[in-house]
């Protein structure tokens, strides 16, 4: 299966998605067991609360995974992600209910590079802010 | 009190390679809601051109020794974790990692310098394989909140 786009199909300020992700404390805990991070800031609110945060707040690195869901769900191969980087602007607190916390991902391709390869760039916010800066990821297209 | 400068440039190496795992993959995959099936079904992945299962893009990170990848958890370098939060990650892939690869790690306190009153401590990654082939490389910003020298 090669990637679902090709390089062609795509023009500078293409919307290759818009969706929102809820993470609620039961994928935190998930993604402390599947990562091996089991700061307890991720999954306990007194020790969240002790490290002077106002409740328990989601991994950087899960946000950033998810935002990449964005990226590889559009490339259809995760293969093709040659590289992702972001800067962790803001904090995610995560209720403890049923509902978690909403995150807003947005994708556009910001550039067409030789070989095939374009630039995304997301816009991760959780009500309103943005969670997540420079999120940018290079993609191999066939 | 402001970290040591003195391990600035230090390496470390992990003792034993981190083998990338299905199962490990296709746990992480669910962890994050993932349901690509090229992270769950073998066929589909190898259908798709890849040896095994290929990891998610910051899959990585699992590979990383330590908290949060700082290449040494000695008390020397003067770090308390409570005044830390993440503040940039990077990953750069040279090929697909994919399920059955074998990493040995090298990570590399590359800075810390002085931003305002926090202190930033860079530290980067080379993910090669056992036949010494540089698969991957990482980058990790910490911030060190309130630790900057006075000036």
């Amino acid at each position: 299966m090669p990637p679902a786009i090709t390089y062609d199909d795509v023009d500078v300020g293409t919307v290759i998605g818009d969706r929102t992700f809820s993470l609620r404390r039961s994928d935190l805990v998930r993604y402390a067991g599947a990562s091996g991070d089991f700061n307890p800031i991720h999954w306990n609110e007194r020790a969240a609360r002790e490290a002077g945060l106002p409740g328990v707040v989601a991994h950087g690195m899960l946000t950033m995974a998810t935002a990449g869901r964005l990226v590889t769900d559009w490339a259809g191969d995760p293969g093709a992600v040659v590289e992702y980087g972001v800067k962790f602007s803001s904090l995610v607190v995560v209720p403890d209910d049923d509902e978690g916390a909403e995150i807003s991902v947005q994708g556009i391709v910001e550039k067409k590079l030789d070989g095939g390869r374009v630039v995304v760039n997301l816009t991760v916010r959780h009500q309103g802010a943005k969670v997540l800066m420079a999120a940018r990821a290079t993609v191999q297209l066939g | 009190m402001p970290l040591n400068q003195d391990f600035v440039g230090r390496s470390y190496t992990s003792d034993v390679p981190f083998q990338i795992g299905r199962e490990h993959i296709r746990q992480f995959a669910r962890a994050v809601g993932d349901d690509n099936p090229l992270y769950h079904d073998v066929e589909a992945a190898k259908a798709a051109g890849h040896a095994d299962l290929p990891a998610p893009p910051t899959f990585l990170v699992t590979a990383i020794p330590g908290n949060l990848g700082l290449p040494t958890d000695d008390p020397a370098l003067g770090l308390d974790y409570t005044l830390v939060v993440h503040g940039e990650q990077r990953f750069t892939l040279h090929r697909p990692v994919v399920a059955g690869d074998e990493l040995v790690v090298r990570s590399t306190l590359a800075s810390i310098r002085s931003v305002g009153r926090n202190e930033l401590l860079v530290t980067s990654y080379e993910f090669t394989s056992t036949s010494g082939e540089l698969v991957a490389e990482g980058t990790c910003s910490l911030v060190s909140r309130g630790t900057a020298p006075p000036r």
